[in-house]
């Protein structure tokens, strides 16, 4: 698969960040759809499949991203999730997925903190997509 | 109707009996407790039995004889206190030896029980702890939600921290890798996206100061007769740079002269905070119009404007901290989302009510009622 066939739904509601991630990615040669809000994204993904999705954590609820998550895999088992997110791990509201019981309820396949750099975000892409 | 286990630790069967007869159907109420408590007796004869119970079914009333076969009363007593057990103690004494009080008491026991004791005796002594428990409980509890809701807010105002900054360095990496052209003209809309987070980040920080300052600062010697027109007038001024930009006519109307008792800074971080939303969340070529009346026993403090309006949904969360409306029409409009916040925490420190009625597209108006009597905001 080439990258130019690949569709990523993006959802963020920092709409300077939703700008940048869908500039990188649309430089590194993607397809984008960029969405501001977990209804959005919700009501997206009833209409299309893309093949990965990248979701921030939190945006009209805390948990917006978690949700999406769960119903966006629920809908389409195979698909690959990012989950993004600005909160750290020092605040408290820590997790990751790295073990299998995190893995069970938190439906991503990455979580990755912002700020990550571009290239940094294609080549973990690529590598879920198997490219 | 809630259980409490008490455990009996005494050698003579006589007393273990007795207690349990006189507590079978006895029941501790108070009005300020959601239940009433009834108890369930447990007995040890010796202190090495009761301290296998505590182990295991966690008592939470201990009745300790202090002269015991084996291990003493306040041995137990140690053992509970080193273990931080959550128990409530008396012990029970047969004569009342200052020694021994001291060093229970030091030890954490509550109270003394009398040998022999009448039923009475026996009874108001449970009821006593009962009520300690409970308090103690309470307030345990009280305090692990204040860290809980602490811990909340600083998560979540890390992330709204952390959100322009990672926008900033988005859009000066794509500087640096010339992402839009060569020309400084090419990242026009960069530099204006920029410009805007760093000044919603000042906007969050100073706002945190008025928050922090209301919730830490509260000088009964700052209260003073204020008088609501002149602060008005004051935010007025403030806010007016930002009213000619947006051409929003800003119009005072004092109905009645109100001076109410309060810190004068409490009064400006009202005014300044709706008045400056009237403007920002306006039209541009809008109104926003303040109106001071007052009736036999309130300030009522109206701010209309004629702007962008709030649904009814978001209105609910409107005076949560950190929450923004996000939509088309804010996206270009900085702001915490610690504002509203603020004020509505203001208007109950002195016992008042803030109400929000709005119409998307057409205004909002909020409606603030103060009382004019003086009040104690400790």
């Amino acid at each position: 698969m080439n990258k130019s066939d690949i569709t990523i739904l993006v959802a963020d509601d920092d709409p300077d960040y939703l700008f940048q991630t869908v500039t990188n990615l649309g430089k590194a040669g993607y397809k984008t759809v960029a969405v501001e809000s977990q209804a959005e994204a919700e009501s997206v993904i009833l209409k299309f499949k893309p093949n990965l999705a990248i979701f921030d954590l939190m945006m009209e609820n805390d948990d917006s991203g978690f949700i999406l998550c769960y119903k966006i895999k629920k809908r389409y088992p195979d698909i690959k999730v990012i989950l993004a997110t600005a909160v750290s791990r020092e605040t408290g509201m820590s997790f990751s997925i790295d073990s299998e019981k995190e893995k069970s309820w938190i439906r991503a396949d990455l979580y990755l903190e912002k700020g990550i750099r571009p290239e940094q975000l294609d080549q973990e892409i690529m590598k879920l997509l198997k490219l | 109707m809630a259980v409490l286990k008490v455990l009996v630790v005494d050698d003579e069967p006589g007393i273990r009996s007795g207690v349990a007869r006189i507590l079978r159907d006895f029941q501790v109420t108070y009005p300020f407790m959601d239940e009433a408590y009834t108890f369930e007796i447990l007995e040890a004869p010796t202190g090495e039995d009761g301290l296998a119970i505590i182990e295991r079914d966690k008592p939470d009333i201990l009745l300790l004889d202090n002269k015991l076969p084996g291990i003493q009363g306040v041995d137990v007593l140690e053992h509970v206190r080193e273990r931080k057990y959550d128990i409530m103690v008396a012990m029970i004494t047969s004569y009342a030896s200052l020694d021994v009080a001291i060093r229970a008491t030091r030890d954490g026991a509550t109270d003394f029980i009398p040998k022999p004791f009448t039923p009475q005796e026996l009874k108001s002594s449970i009821e006593n702890l009962t009520k300690q428990l409970y308090l103690k409980r309470i307030t345990h509890k009280l305090k692990q939600e204040g860290k809980k809701v602490r811990y909340q807010f600083l998560s979540v105002l890390s992330h709204e921290l952390k959100a322009p900054l990672n926008a900033l360095e988005g859009y000066l990496r794509m500087m640096q890798e010339k992402q839009a052209g060569e020309r400084i003209d090419d990242y026009a809309t960069h530099i204006d996206r920029s410009l805007q987070r760093i000044q919603g980040m000042r906007n969050l920080i100073m706002d945190l100061l008025d928050f922090t300052k209301i919730r830490l600062e509260r000088k009964e010697e700052k209260i003073q007769e204020v008088n609501l027109a002149e602060v008005a007038s004051g935010a007025i001024v403030t806010v007016q740079p930002y009213a000619i930009q947006m051409e929003v006519a800003i119009n005072l109307e004092i109905r009645s002269d109100v001076v109410i008792m309060a810190d004068p800074d409490d009064m400006e971080i009202v005014f300044n905070n709706l008045i400056s939303n009237a403007v920002k969340y306006n039209k541009f070529g809008g109104k926003a119009d303040i109106t001071i009346d007052s009736s036999d026993t309130d300030a009522i403090l109206i701010f209309s404007d004629t702007g962008i309006g709030i649904t009814k949904t978001d209105s609910e969360n409107l005076f949560t901290e950190f929450v923004r409306i996000k939509n088309e029409k804010t996206r270009n409009i900085s702001g915490s989302g610690l504002g509203l916040s603020i004020v509505k925490k203001v208007v109950e420190l002195y016992h008042g009510t803030i109400k929000v009625d709005s119409t998307p597209d057409v205004g909002t108006i909020f409606t603030i009622r103060l009382p004019k009597k003086p009040i104690n905001i400790s």
